[in-house]
C-alpha cells in the first residue's frame, strides 16, 4: 500500500541545516490502522507532507501503490489539525466538500451524490448549505473527514485531527473515524501526540524517535475490535501497550547513535 | 515601505448594536447647526465668513433646481467613475497576477514601488500637456490616484493567503488554475475591499481638486465659480453636496462590502453552534 524507504528531510545546508526527517522506513498494508507517535517536534508534519507530495523528500523514497510519490496522488486525502484554516470560509460546507472532486473531473451530479454520502457517514446531512463557521469546531472537523472521504481515497492521512477540540468531541471522532473507515474500506494513517489515542484507534503505533527523526519501534495493538472507549481503554493490554509507548517516547534510544544523546529524563 | 491597509473593514460595532440611542448623534448635529446659525445670526461672526445655516440651506435649495448645477454633478461623478473603472481594471487583475507569483513580485517590485509615493497633483500639468483640460485628463489622474491602492491591496491580498488552505488545496490536486480562482483570489477579496474604498475616496478627491486647479467643468469648477461671484453662502452649498457625495460613495462600498464579504470574520454574524 505505502511504503517508505530511508526517507530523509534536510531544511538548509551546510552547518545550518536542520534535519526534520532523518533515514525514515515503515510500511503501511492495505486497510491497516497506523498510528503515528512521537514528541512534538520531531518533524511528524514534515513527513506527512512528504507523504502528500507537497515538499520533495531529500533523499529516500515513499511509494503509494507503487508508484513513487513525487507530486500529491489522487488517491490520498489529507485532514489537518487546523480545521478552521482548512476549510474555505467563503464556501459552504457543500462547496468546500465539491471543490477538490470538481478538479478530479467528477460530473456535478455525482459530486453532489458523493458529498452527501459522505456527510450523512459523519452524521451532518442537514449542514449542506452552512458555512464552515457557523458549525463549532467539532462539527468542522467532521466536514473536514467528510471531504477527504468524498475524494474516495484509498488512503487518509491524518495530521494530530483532534488535538484542538475538547476531550468528549475528540471521543466521538475516533469512534467516528473507526466507524467510516470499515464503512468507506480505507486505510488510514494517523498522526497524534497522543497515546492513549494511537493505542485505541490503530493496529500498529509507530514510535518516532526526537530529530532526525527514525523509527525507534513498531508496537503492534493486539486488542479485539471494535474498541470501545471504555472497554477497550480497561484492558490489561491496553494499560500494558501504553506504558510501553509511554516508555519508548520517554527514554532516550540508546541504538540511535551520538545525535540523540542530549539530556532525557527517564 | 509597505503601507498595506489590513484587510478588516472598518465597521463600527456600534453601527449595529445601540438601536436605544440611535437620535443621539443627530442631536449632536442639530445642536452644532443651531448654534453655528446663532453666532452668525448674532454677529459673533461675520456673515461674510460664516453664512448662516438657513442661509445656506436657501442658496443650495435654489441651486438645486438649476439644471447646469446637476450637470456640474454629473461631470464629477462621471470623471470620478470612469477613472476608479480604469483603476479596478487595471490594479485588481495585476495585483492579483503579480501576488500569486514570487518570481514576478521581485521582478516588478521595485517598478511599482517607485512611481507610488508620487503624489497625483504633481502629474497634473503633464497630465494637462497630454489631454488638455477636458474629462480625459481628470480620468487620466483619477485612475492614476486610484491605482495604486488597488494594486498594492490585490498584491498584499494574494500573498496573506493562508499556507493551510494553500497546502489544502494542492493536497486536493487543485492544479494553479483552479487554486488561483478558487482559494487565492477569493481570500484575497478583503483587502481588495477596502483597497476599493480608498481608492473611491481618493478618487473623489482628486476630481475636485483637478477642478478647482485646471477648471475643468464640474463640482470644482463650481465652487470657483460662486468665488468670482462672491456668493459666500453657495459656495458652502456646493462644499456641503461634495461632502454628501463621497458619504453616499462611502455607504454604497460599505454595502457592497458587507453584501461580498459576507463570509468574513469582520462582516459575519455567527450563528450559535
Amino acid at each position: 500500500m505505502l511504503e517508505v524507504t530511508q526517507l530523509t528531510k534536510t531544511y538548509g545546508h551546510g552547518p545550518s541545516a536542520v534535519h526534520a526527517v532523518g533515514n525514515l522506513s515503515f510500511r503501511v498494508e492495505p486497510g491497516e490502522f497506523v498510528c503515528i507517535v512521537g514528541q512534538s517536534g520531531c518533524g511528524k508534519t514534515t513527513l506527512l507532507k512528504c507523504l502528500c507530495g507537497l515538499i520533495p523528500a531529500t533523499s529516500g523514497t515513499a511509494v503509494l501503490q507503487g508508484r513513487v510519490i513525487d507530486r500529491p496522488p489522487d488517491k490520498l486525502a489529507l485532514v489537518f489539525q487546523e480545521y478552521s484554516r482548512s476549510l474555505l470560509p467563503w464556501m459552504t460546507v457543500r462547496g468546500n466538500i465539491t471543490l477538490p472532486l470538481r478538479s478530479k473531473g467528477i460530473d456535478s451530479t455525482r459530486r453532489d451524490e458523493l458529498a452527501e454520502q459522505a456527510l450523512t457517514a459523519v452524521g451532518l446531512v442537514g449542514s449542506f448549505d452552512r458555512y464552515p463557521w457557523q458549525l463549532s469546531g467539532g462539527m468542522q472537523q467532521r466536514v473536514a473527514i467528510a471531504r477527504a472521504l468524498a475524494y474516495q481515497p484509498e488512503i487518509l492521512l491524518m495530521d494530530e485531527p483532534f488535538a484542538s477540540v475538547d476531550a468528549q468531541t475528540r471521543a466521538d471522532l475516533e469512534d467516528l473515524v473507526l466507524r467510516v473507515r470499515d464503512e468507506f474500506d480505507v486505510t488510514v494513517l494517523f498522526v497524534t501526540h497522543d497515546i492513549d489515542e494511537a493505542i485505541y484507534l490503530s493496529d500498529r503505533v509507530i514510535v518516532l524517535t526526537p530529530p532526525p527523526t527514525r523509527v525507534r519501534e513498531v508496537v503492534d495493538v493486539d486488542l479485539p475490535r471494535p474498541r470501545d472507549q471504555i472497554a477497550t481503554k480497561g484492558l490489561p493490554a491496553f494499560t500494558r501497550l501504553r506504558a510501553h509507548v509511554f516508555e519508548l517516547i520517554k527514554r532516550p534510544a540508546d541504538s540511535a547513535g551520538d545525535e540523540l544523546s542530549e539530556q532525557h529524563t527517564t | 515601505m509597505t503601507t498595506a491597509v489590513g484587510a478588516g473593514p472598518v465597521l463600527g460595532a456600534d453601527d449595529r448594536g445601540g438601536e436605544r440611542l440611535w437620535w443621539l448623534p443627530w442631536l449632536t448635529v442639530l445642536a452644532v447647526l443651531a448654534a453655528l446659525e446663532a453666532l452668525s445670526r448674532s454677529g459673533a461672526i461675520p456673515e461674510d465668513y460664516l453664512p448662516a445655516v438657513t442661509t445656506v440651506l436657501a442658496a443650495l435649495v435654489a441651486e438645486l433646481r438649476d439644471p447646469t448645477f446637476w450637470l456640474r454633478v454629473w461631470e464629477t461623478l462621471q470623471a470620478w467613475g470612469l477613472g476608479l473603472a480604469v483603476a479596478v481594471v487595471a490594479g485588481i487583475p495585476l495585483g492579483l497576477a503579480i501576488g500569486s507569483n514570487r518570481l514576478a513580485y521581485r521582478a516588478v517590485r521595485v517598478l511599482i514601488e517607485f512611481p507610488r509615493p508620487i503624489p497625483p497633483v504633481a502629474v497634473l500639468p503633464l497630465a494637462v500637456l497630454l489631454f488638455g483640460t477636458g474629462v480625459e485628463m481628470k480620468v487620466y489622474l483619477v485612475a492614476f490616484a486610484a491605482f495604486f491602492p488597488l494594486l498594492f491591496q490585490a498584491l498584499y491580498g494574494v500573498q496573506d493567503l493562508d499556507p493551510v488552505a494553500r497546502d489544502t488545496a494542492r493536497a486536493y490536486g487543485l492544479g494553479p488554475i483552479a487554486r488561483f480562482v478558487w482559494v487565492a483570489v477569493p481570500s484575497a477579496m478583503p483587502y481588495v475591499a477596502t483597497g476599493l474604498r480608498l481608492s473611491a475616496a481618493i478618487a473623489l478627491i482628486v476630481t475636485i481638486a483637478t477642478e478647482i486647479v485646471v477648471g475643468s467643468s464640474g463640482l470644482g469648477y463650481a465652487i470657483n465659480e460662486v468665488r468670482y461671484a462672491n456668493d459666500i453662502a453657495l459656495m458652502y452649498g456646493i462644499i456641503v453636496v461634495t461632502g454628501v457625495l463621497g458619504l453616499v460613495i462611502a455607504i454604497m462600498f460599505r454595502r457592497l462590502e458587507r453584501r461580498v464579504l459576507h463570509w468574513h470574520a469582520s462582516q459575519r454574524q455567527e450563528l450559535p453552534a
